[in-house]
């Protein structure tokens, strides 16, 4: 019964919420709405209809053995508690995704990024989470390539694989361009993030010969020491004689990270990858719960309207309509396909019964999302003016402040040069103009809402404390993921001969690392000498990636609901497919095809290549225009392998639908089968 | 470990919970395991064993976007 008073005590306080955002269209709303609003979303979603799905589509049976129990070895299949591999499964799959992807969606105005998160993440993300870990527990933790194989056989498995290569590689190139836009000519934010890779190694030490495996000391003694890096960063900026040591080039931070990339996959794990880590997730954590208490105790108010002109297609920092490329820009947050990755895997083999997917699936993509909400909220509720001036390449809205705020102006978004200058120097930086990539501007709304709750005067250190937290777990992703994507590498290598698929053999070691950080390297350098800023290509091309990979998993679930159940209840994960597929190929499509030269990549390559040949172009942006123009070309080369490959598996997926439906012989199901469960009795009481 | 009442018992349970989620806990959970049902395979030392978890750890995808 209290239940039920509950929920509908929700049901009521959430429509009011979403109803107050409904009619504040034309007034500025405050930011306690869409908390509220999206709160209220979650739970009813988690109450309701993972509830449905739960039982009736996935039979979660709590009497049945997971894999954790049977195949518990004391290590990585351990039954663990729920709240426990809730943290765990949170933190893995929490990453710097829906922190951009909100804050450049936020060019539309703030309405259709939170509704996409809010649905998208509902309906879709925690859906596909969750039926992904339910599946791959019953199936002993298998991974999602090997789900892959199973249903759709080996060229399936192969098109999962390859996929998941290349979004290794678009990931951590957009991300190391995140990072360098942050850092370039910074010296503050250089110095900083450069301090945090000596601490991660003093952590490593720690935890490895010092005082071994004492995880929560070392972290400690970690973030203390990134805090002192934090002061230490101001220092040196004030300091005339050591400022210009920390004071590089977009470029030259490049090779920077590409330098660092390559020594983070070929060093052993435990001397920067792991600490790096642990520091990453304590600080993402912290920052993600100050950020909460911040927003709710300042309440600020949304200064970006709910739509703005942009939605036809003319944004700055990224051409392309609303429909699709909201839906592809924001891919982390609402729906991730990436997240398939961990909850096949690692996850399923801690789980201690099956009724803990639920919490565990859907309840870390409904947190998720709610940090990119609140993402959402840091970026729009600066001046949209100030946004734009932030997050608009130079070759998008003028060289020079004056020709800048003069452009954006024009669009009816006020802002002056004074108001930029006085915004940077309160925030410890020379300039804030042409800060692309969306962690600058996002630091300046967290620095705000946080030096608006905790004292303004420390604006510029809560601003590059944010510029902290970002860089450090932006670099966390860009190990890992080049740590994995050397694996992936070596699995392909090792097809072709054998001796270079030995994970352990150093040549083939510093080969497959070489090749993986070339390739994101590539896409790196060329973002950064792109006038426009890069991640107006690669932010799409990275999302439709995404997309792509969640309709692998979500084509994955689907035929195995079809082959299991009621056909019928297979729509829970086909109508989020069906969605994925629209939008990805649209978005696909036009970045193939249109005329646009914002928007289609081959038109933007035609009309580069004829203003070269016409010596348009003033002399540096002629050196560097036959590598855009070359770069261009591949993009779109990239963008139709994606859909094909995402096209190849829902035909696969189809097929074996229409011969369920026909009642055709299919491949065996390759889940365990079912033993009861002698952990019952202990779960009922909690665990030992 | 996540019924106790009272302060002292949230706390304590907080603590738990931060240990357990942390890995701060994995070496006294993996002796206790060794000790019920693998006593006659020698026992790992703390070193040993954190290594050995490492590697195992960040042998697969771990980390998301």
């Amino acid at each position: 019964m209290l239940k039920r008073i509950a929920g509908v005590l929700l049901a009521v306080v959430g429509a009011f919420a979403l109803g107050g955002i409904a009619l504040h269209r034309h007034e500025p709303i405050n930011a306690l709405w869409l908390v509220t609003a999206a709160v209220c979303v979650y739970l009813l979603g988690y109450r309701f209809y993972a509830a449905w799905i739960a039982t009736r589509v996935l039979k979660v049976d709590p009497t049945r053995a997971t894999p954790a129990e049977r195949l518990n070895n004391g290590r990585d299949f351990v039954p663990t508690h729920r709240a426990i591999v809730f943290g765990h499964h949170f933190a893995a799959i929490a990453g710097p995704g829906p922190l951009v992807g909100p804050t450049l969606a936020a060019q539309f105005g703030y309405l259709p990024g939170t509704l996409w998160i809010l649905v998208g993440a509902v309906f879709g993300g925690c859906v596909q989470d969750m039926t992904i870990l339910l599946l791959s527990t019953r199936r002993d933790g298998r991974s999602l390539g090997q789900m892959a194989r199973d249903e759709f056989g080996p060229v399936g498995g192969l098109a999962a694989l390859i996929g998941t290569l290349l979004i290794m590689v678009i990931l951590s190139a957009v991300l190391g361009l995140v990072i360098v836009n942050v850092m370039k000519h910074s010296p503050w934010a250089t110095s900083t993030v450069l301090a945090t890779i000596p601490a991660a190694i003093l952590v490593g030490l720690y935890l490895r010969i010092w005082r071994p495996g004492r995880v929560l000391e070392a972290t400690l003694f970690g973030v203390v020491l990134i805090l002192l890096a934090l002061v230490g960063g101001g220092w040196i900026d004030h300091q005339p004689q050591l400022r210009g040591l920390f004071d590089y080039s977009g470029i030259t931070l490049a090779g920077f990270i590409i330098a660092y990339g390559f020594c983070a996959a070929v060093l052993p794990v435990w001397l920067l990858l792991a600490p790096r880590d642990y520091l990453s997730t304590f600080l993402k954590l912290g920052t993600v719960i100050l950020l909460a208490i911040a927003i709710v105790l300042t309440h600020p108010q949304i200064k970006m309207p709910a739509l703005t002109p942009f939605v036809d297609g003319s944004g700055p920092l990224f051409g392309g309509k609303v429909f699709p490329f909201v839906f592809i820009t924001i891919a982390c947050g609402a729906i991730s396909g990436f997240h398939a990755l961990i909850a096949s895997g690692t996850t399923p083999k801690l789980i201690s019964s099956e009724a803990d997917v639920r919490l565990v699936g859907y309840g870390s993509m409904a947190l998720e999302s709610f940090v990119a909400i609140m993402a959402l909220i840091a970026a729009t509720l600066l001046d949209p003016g100030v946004f734009f001036a932030i997050n608009s390449a130079a070759g998008v809205v003028g060289a020079t402040p004056e020709a800048a705020v003069h452009t954006i102006s024009a669009w009816g978004f006020p802002v002056s040069v004074e108001q930029m200058r006085a915004l940077a120097a309160s925030m410890g930086e020379q300039t804030l103009f042409a800060r692309t990539g969306g962690a600058p501007s996002l630091a300046v709304g967290m620095a705000s809402i946080f030096g608006s709750t905790f004292g303004q005067g420390l604006l510029a250190l809560w601003y590059h404390f944010a510029v902290m937290f970002e860089a450090v777990f932006l670099l966390a992703t860009l190990d890992a993921g080049t740590r994995v994507g050397r694996f992936m590498v070596q699995d392909l290598l090792g097809r072709v001969w054998q001796p270079l698929g030995r994970t352990s053999w150093y040549p083939s070691v510093l080969l497959s690392s070489a090749l993986i950080v070339a390739a994101w390297g590539y896409f790196l350098y060329i973002g950064v000498i792109d006038p426009n800023g890069g991640v107006n290509i690669l932010w799409p091309l990275f999302g439709i990636s995404n997309q792509m990979l969640a309709a692998i998993a979500l084509s994955i679930a689907t035929g195995i609901i079809v082959k299991s159940t009621k056909p019928r209840y297979a729509l829970v994960t086909l109508l989020p497919l069906a969605w994925l597929a629209v939008i990805t190929s649209t978005a696909a499509w036009q970045k193939i095809t249109s005329p646009d030269v914002r928007i289609g990549l081959f038109a933007a390559a035609r009309d580069l290549a004829d203003k070269l040949a016409a010596g348009a172009l003033p002399p540096e942006r002629a050196a560097v225009a036959p590598q855009l123009i070359f770069n261009q070309r591949l993009d779109a080369w990239l963008a139709m392998l994606f859909t094909a490959i995402l096209w190849f598996v829902i035909i696969d997926m189809a097929r074996i639908c229409l011969r369920r439906l026909r009642g055709m012989p299919l491949r065996v199901n390759s889940e365990a089968p079912y033993r009861a469960s002698r952990l019952q009795a202990a779960a009922a009481e909690g665990p030992p | 470990m996540f019924t106790r009442v009272g302060l002292v018992g949230c706390v304590r349970a907080t603590w738990a919970w931060l240990r357990a989620a942390s890995g701060d806990d994995a070496y006294e959970r993996y002796r206790r395991h060794h000790g019920a049902c693998h006593a006659a395979v020698p026992l790992m030392g703390r070193r040993e064993f954190y290594a050995e978890e490492q590697r195992r750890k960040w042998s697969g995808v771990s980390r998301c976007c």
